[in-house]
């Protein structure tokens, strides 16, 4: 250039050439896709199986715990005594011997004749089916949960009587069935209980056993009678049973006891007549997916109701958490120094606070106002604690690269730099450490309120440790009050351990590319 | 001489701490108003007086001085108010009858519990990724998520009532070392340590397998040393480092114990007092408890941090 020595402002138009493509060099366009850091994780997370596996039986449960409520016609209040310790049963199984309802049971020839005669007046049987098989002394065969009851006398008001009588008319459906005058009753004290179920005559015999009087293989039947055509001192007029009124004479299904009607009735027939033609609440007939409490409440409804609020609330807790974690670890971690060491002291004294005496004193000083808020300010008091502590790591991490610096020679705040360059290098390791929280929020919870210190029954809601502690009694008796409660902590438990064991390893950048 | 000043100075951090949470605990505590509840043929006028006596209803400064000023010349925590059984009665009494039985089960537990799981997980290292690991791995992995309460409901429901191993409820009286207290000891025992097995069989497979890797195995192995020595003498030594410590915070913790399974069992030990003075509302219970809870979770704490200096010469606690 410098032989030709020509005025640089001036280049003579001859000196240009076109230029042709093969002289520019473009980038070359990505042949793949680009994949980002939460890409990335997913794509190692789908490569876990047992926690892709664990999350969808979480996705399952969360269903569960959202469609559950709506789907069943049975709250959380609903209670029934005739159908307390009901066993689970399901439609489908009904005949096989599985979540049918019933149990196997062995008894006495007493308690036997009792459930198999009752069985015999009113074609709902107690027994399953009326097979039994004996062995000695003992009959073996399957109780049916539902029909345990029989017929049991009830003092029904005039209107509800009617009622009753109404609905026998319009469904031509036996719910009352004829009484028994006191004087004939049994008078043994073992059958106190359940007086409803005799309604023949009886005779104690050897070792114990009440058995019915046969007459000619028949049953002789005790009920209070008069004779057809005389005036009727019961005012019944519906439907009467089989055998009623032959021989001129007819049985008497009340007897009036002050304002009351004292009638017999089968509680299965009684239970479909309330529910489907006097409350009307979409209950067709009893049937439990998962039985029912000690109190007769649904336990499929009360566990999907705790499972809600288990999750909502343990979601609720996390954000927060998470979000105030998050501030107090940044500050503390960007500025470090005096800030940093005065703050670390104040999240070492309340972390050094054991959790269960905070709920007691946060609870002795407002358990009025609601044992949720207690829960919810118990749980935040020490759980950001951990998202700070995580924070701050990642900040200490991160604050002195070059990144960092470039950025704030170009002039980005504090605040900028803060939550723009540094925070999301925290977020992958926060949204496992929330993971992981929510199943420890909803144990803690479970476990608090099972140990009675926080009480979360009030109206429409209840918790899972609730039912547990509700159940514990009759682990016994009636094991299945607590199956389904503790199936459904151990399946949540269980799958969120593995979902965050697999979200911790993939978020975790050391171990990118090291599988496969 | 760096190391005593260290362990000085965590000690001096956490009796700050721990004198911090107790004001705040006094203060909350004494803002309530004492429930006296009156049960029959108890008078709670005698009660009320008792109380006064003792100044619990002076101003709160003054009612701190007088309980740290009792606690220290007399050994007195106060007295029982609601407490069934305990009423106007020293706590501390009430407390320390009440240990025994916390203390052993965790300390049988533990027994049970460290052996069989630093065994499970040094026998899954050792195996690792063959069919015995995996085993090992999946129950751990069952045990440590199943939560305590639903495996003690388990062993109540198959041990106590259906094989009949074990009585339901623990025996009652004060004749601890029994045979059948021991065996009415036994479901509870196994509910706590099946906890402590996991964690450790987890931890002890998690460390050796990664000491197990490392170079100077392979320099011991080339020394001449055969597999079981070079494992035994080396990798095992070495695993212990982040093990031990927690073996000794656990003993530190057995005083503890845990509510839930004294709750399912029906023990009489410290955290059954504990909810029951919360549920009859029992402060000077409360208190002694409170502080008691706090202790031992701040030592076990330092247990472990103090535990690693001496266990692990690398390790230099406190130096800069």
């Amino acid at each position: 250039m410098k032989d030709k020595n020509f005025d640089i402002k001036n280049i003579p138009a001859e000196h240009f050439e076109f230029a042709s493509d093969r002289d520019i060099s473009h980038d070359k366009k990505l042949s793949t896709k680009p994949v980002g850091y939460f890409k990335d994780a997913f794509r190692r997370f789908c490569k876990n199986k047992g926690s892709v596996v664990a999350a969808i039986i979480i996705i399952i449960l969360v269903l569960f715990a959202i469609i559950a409520p709506f789907c069943t016609p049975y709250t959380v209040s609903y209670s029934d005594e005739y159908f307390a310790y009901a066993l689970p049963k399901n439609g489908w199984f009904a005949s096989t011997n599985f979540w049918d309802g019933c149990s196997k049971i062995s008894v006495n020839e007493t308690t036997f004749n009792e459930y198999y005669y009752a069985g015999a007046e009113t074609g709902r049987y107690s027994i399953k089916n009326q097979e039994y098989t004996k062995k000695g002394d003992l009959y073996t065969f399957r109780l049916d949960s539902y029909e345990v009851n029989g017929c049991v006398y009830k003092n029904v008001s005039d209107a509800e009587y009617k009622n009753i009588q109404k609905y026998q008319n319009e469904t031509g459906i036996q719910v009352l069935y004829p009484i028994v005058p006191v004087s004939k009753r049994p008078k043994y004290p073992q059958v106190q209980k359940k007086l409803g179920s005799y309604y023949y005559e009886t005779k104690l015999l050897g070792g114990n056993v009440i058995a019915p009087v046969l007459e000619g293989g028949k049953l002789k039947l005790i009920y209070a009678t008069h004779k057809v055509g005389e005036s009727r001192r019961d005012e019944y007029d519906s439907k009467r049973i089989a055998g009623d009124g032959e021989k001129g004479v007819e049985y008497e299904y009340a007897v009036r006891n002050d304002t009351n009607w004292e009638v017999r009735i089968n509680c299965y027939e009684y239970y479909v007549y309330n529910h489907t033609y006097v409350l009307k609440d979409g209950i067709k007939k009893p049937s439990f997916l998962f039985g029912t409490t000690s109190t007769g409440q649904d336990i499929f409804t009360c566990l999907a109701i705790g499972a809600r609020f288990s999750f909502l609330f343990a979601i609720a807790v996390a954000v927060v958490n998470l979000i105030v974690g998050a501030i107090y670890g940044s500050i503390e971690g960007y500025y470090g120094g005096k800030t940093d060491i005065i703050m670390e002291r104040i999240s070492d004294i309340l972390s050094a606070v054991p959790s269960m005496i905070v709920i007691t004193l946060l609870k002795l000083h407002m358990g009025g106002s609601g044992h949720i808020l207690v829960l919810f300010l118990a749980f935040f008091l020490t759980g950001w604690i951990g998202m700070a502590g995580t924070t701050r790591m990642q900040f200490y991490r991160y604050k002195n690269q070059e990144y960092v610096l470039a950025a704030r020679t170009l002039g980005a705040r504090d605040r900028r730099l803060m939550f723009k360059h540094i925070f999301p290098n925290a977020l992958g390791t926060l949204v496992t450490s929330c993971a992981l929280i929510i199943p420890s929020m909803i144990f803690s919870e479970t476990s608090l309120s099972y140990l009675g210190i926080i009480d979360l029954t009030s109206g429409n809601l209840t918790s899972v440790g609730t039912l547990l502690a509700n159940g514990q009694a009759y682990l016994t008796s009636y094991p299945h009050i607590i199956l389904f409660p503790s199936l459904f902590l151990s399946l949540l438990m269980l799958s969120f351990n593995l979902f965050g064991n697999g979200l911790r390893d993939a978020f975790n950048p050391s171990l990118r590319g090291t599988e496969g | 001489m760096y190391m005593f000043k260290y362990i000085l100075k965590r000690i001096g951090l956490m009796l700050m701490t721990f004198c911090i949470i107790m004001l705040i605990c006094f203060v909350l505590i004494k803002l309530l108003p004492i429930p006296i509840n009156t049960t029959i043929g108890q008078d709670s006028e005698i009660l009320k007086e008792r109380l006064r006596a003792r100044g619990y209803y002076d101003p709160i400064l003054v009612q701190l001085f007088n309980y740290v000023k009792r606690i220290f010349t007399e050994g007195d925590f106060g007295i029982g108010v609601n407490m069934p059984g305990y009423i106007n009665a020293p706590v501390w009494d009430a407390f320390v009858s009440r240990l025994p039985p916390t203390v052993l089960i965790n300390v049988y537990s533990s027994l049970i519990g460290v052996p069989i799981g630093l065994g499970l997980g040094i026998f899954a290292a050792l195996k690792k990724n063959k069919w015995q690991d995996h085993v090992i791995s999946t129950g751990v992995m069952l045990l440590i998520s199943v939560p305590s309460i639903v495996y003690a409901f388990l062993i109540q429901y198959i041990f106590c009532f259906k094989l009949d191993w074990f009585p339901i409820m623990m025996e009652t009286g004060t004749d601890y070392f029994t045979w059948a207290m021991f065996r009415s000891m036994m479901p509870a025992t196994l509910s706590l340590s099946l906890g402590s097995i996991a964690g450790y069989a987890r931890g002890t497979r998690a460390e050796l397998t990664e000491v197990l890797t490392s170079e100077f195995m392979l320099l011991a192995r080339t020394k001449g040393l055969t597999r079981g020595q070079a494992t035994l003498r080396h990798a095992l030594r070495n695993s212990m480092v982040p093990i031990f410590p927690s073996i000794l915070s656990e003993f530190v913790a057995v005083l503890s114990g845990s509510m839930i399974i004294e709750n399912i069992f029906a023990i009489p030990g410290v955290g059954m007092l504990y909810l029951t003075s919360i549920r009859v509302l029992d402060y000077d219970f409360f208190m002694l408890l409170s502080g008691f809870y706090c202790l031992v979770g701040l030592t076990a704490g330092i247990v472990v941090d103090i535990s690693y200096g001496f266990i692990d010469p690398r390790i230099r606690m406190g130096a800069r």
